[in-house]
């Protein structure tokens, strides 16, 4: 079985400084895929040469079997990934529900089916009731799920997410990990998730890669990642151990 | 048809719609010569600016140089028509892909090269001048001497060869910005028009959401462009002449824009309600100031910026948002 997506000694530099380093990994189809690291390890950029805001100096990137390294974002989304970004950006004027159906729409024509799929993907992320607010009203926990929402609206085969649940505290985070759990065992939605919150990864993920200073340091499942000495020296500190 | 236009609008909506159209269409019996034409420019500055308002105020992009699609508007159909005998109805058939391929050409430069934001509305501006200067030098449309068409006999009204009275050119005028309502109505609430939305609001959020912005960009932009052009041709046809130093004058760009930004950029009442509120206060200010016999040069363009600036400074928003909640139709969906 080939993996959803492939990435094969992907790089990318900044004049002389190299975010990603040869960075190869898979994303089985199905699984919850966490990339952990400090702070500058290259996380969003990897993201952004996944999704395509940035194109890659080296390597090959596959979804589904075909490159797609160099695409630009709006036709990435087409071919079925989704993503959300660090810094939430919801179109601010526009009501929640509005917001959805923008997302909605990329593989619906109608309208009114465009509004029915926003509202289960609302309803889904707890947002039903508050549909009609505009969106630059919401709390930061709820732009967050907001984000989420519109991201699975286009309805995605890989969803992106970028640190979704930074600046959340962990009641919201307890909930955001439920949804998305409850998300991928129902739909068998792939994820992959940049984060730096341990304790949702380590909730969420069944496999975690590691990235130090562009290098993939290490990888597998949380229990071993988190117990093996490189990661522990440049990552999580000793106070884990 | 009829109730998709209607679908999602309040009963307090339709009726008070209702009251203005019976309203308009009997005004020509109601009002002087003199208002009448004053409703006409009214009409031509509520439509002209509904068609930027698709540009600006659905898709974001902001043009200063709209004069340009009005203007190549005008001379198309004023060229057909002196030249070859074209009514201005075929004449509009030709002036539409002609100002929508200019909107295409602008758009490709600027949205191709990454020209956005204030650097795109300077582009706008190069064009609609680059066309006033050459207009005024190009001899095949008569350069700087101008154009004429010849003048109507008011004896009967020939709509389909637009020669006729004022009160045939209201009428035209007003079922045109009646069209426009109801096209930016459904185009807003469209597949496309919730993509515009979205490139307004945030671009590159857009194009996560796999939005092919460049495309729809370019739609807005041409479609606009197109439905400036109609009013370039009311204009050549109502004035009877045609300057390039007049057409395409950037005042004629501003004129345009400064009706939906005191009515509401973005909405769909804005740009109608804002050109009957700038007009009617040029208007008044000029009675005014005669009416006290104040004459003093440059006194009423003082006297109108202090009231536009009072405006934008108490509404930012524009006067139909807060109008709308006062009278409880407030634009639902939005």
């Amino acid at each position: 079985m080939s993996a959803l997506l492939c990435l094969d000694k992907v790089s990318k530099r900044f004049r002389g400084l190299v975010a990603v380093d040869a960075v190869s990994f898979e994303v089985p189809e199905g699984v919850i895929f966490a990339v952990i690291g400090p702070n500058g390890a290259g996380k969003t950029t990897l993201f952004n040469l996944i999704a395509g805001a940035m194109t890659p100096d080296d390597g090959v990137i596959a979804f589904a079997g075909r490159p797609i390294g160099g695409l630009a974002p709006d036709a990435v989304c087409r071919l079925g990934i989704a993503r959300t970004f660090q810094l939430v950006r919801p179109f601010p004027a526009l009501s929640v529900e509005d917001n959805v159906i923008v997302g909605a729409l990329l593989h619906r024509h109608d309208l009114r089916a465009a509004r029915e799929g926003a509202q289960a993907v609302l309803r889904r992320l707890d947002l039903f009731d508050k549909r009609h607010r505009i969106a630059a009203t919401l709390t930061l926990p709820d732009r967050k799920r907001l984000e989420v929402a519109r991201a699975l609206a286009t309805e995605p085969k890989l969803l992106l997410l970028d640190e979704v649940m930074a600046g959340l505290r962990p009641t919201e985070t307890d909930r955001m990990v439920a949804t998305l759990r409850a998300i991928n065992r129902e739909s068998g939605l792939t994820i992959l998730l940049i984060e730096h919150v341990m304790r949702a990864v380590m909730a969420l993920a069944g496999h975690v890669l590691v990235l130090d200073h562009g290098v993939a340091i290490a990888g597998g499942t949380p229990e071993a990642v988190v117990r093996d000495p490189a990661v522990v020296k440049s990552y999580l500190g000793a106070e884990l151990l | 048809m009829m109730a998709q236009f209607a679908d999602g609008v309040s009963r307090r909506s339709l009726a008070f719609l209702a009251v203005l159209l019976a309203a308009l269409v009997v005004a020509p019996w109601l009002v002087s010569d003199y208002l009448l034409t004053v409703l006409i420019v009214i009409f031509y500055l509520a439509y002209t600016g509904q068609a930027w308002n698709i540009m600006m105020g659905f898709a974001g992009q902001l043009s200063l140089g709209n004069a340009i699609y009005a203007g190549l508007g005008a001379y198309v159909a004023a060229m057909l028509f002196t030249r070859y005998g074209v009514a201005p109805w075929l004449g509009l058939l030709a002036a539409i892909p002609v100002a929508a391929a200019c909107g295409a050409v602008i758009g490709f430069l600027a949205f191709r090269f990454g020209v956005a934001g204030v650097y795109f509305a300077i582009l706008t501006i190069a064009f609609a001048e680059f066309a006033r200067i050459g207009f005024d030098h190009l001899d095949f449309v008569n350069a700087s001497a101008g154009l004429f068409l010849p003048v109507a006999q008011y004896t009967h009204n020939d709509l389909w060869r637009l020669r006729g009275s004022p009160t045939m050119f209201y009428y035209v005028m007003l079922a045109a910005t009646i069209v426009a309502f109801l096209l930016s109505r459904l185009l807003l609430k469209s597949r496309m028009g919730y993509f515009w939305l979205a490139i307004r609001e945030d671009e590159p959020a857009a194009r996560a959401a796999g939005i092919d912005t460049f495309r729809y960009k370019m739609y807005a932009v041409m479609i606009s462009a197109g439905f400036t052009s109609f009013a370039g041709v009311f204009y050549a046809f109502f004035y009877n002449n045609l300057f390039p130093e007049q057409v395409f004058n950037i005042s004629r760009s501003i004129e345009m824009i400064l009706g939906p930004i005191i009515g509401g950029i973005g909405t769909l009442f804005g740009p109608i309600l804002g050109a009957f509120v700038l007009t009617g206060l040029a208007e008044s200010v000029t009675s005014a100031l005669s009416a006290f016999g104040i004459d003093l040069p440059g006194a009423k363009q003082v006297f109108y910026g202090i009231c536009l600036l009072l405006i934008v400074v108490a509404l930012p928003e524009g006067i139909w948002p807060w109008l709308a909640r006062r009278l409880g139709v407030a634009e639902r969906d939005r």
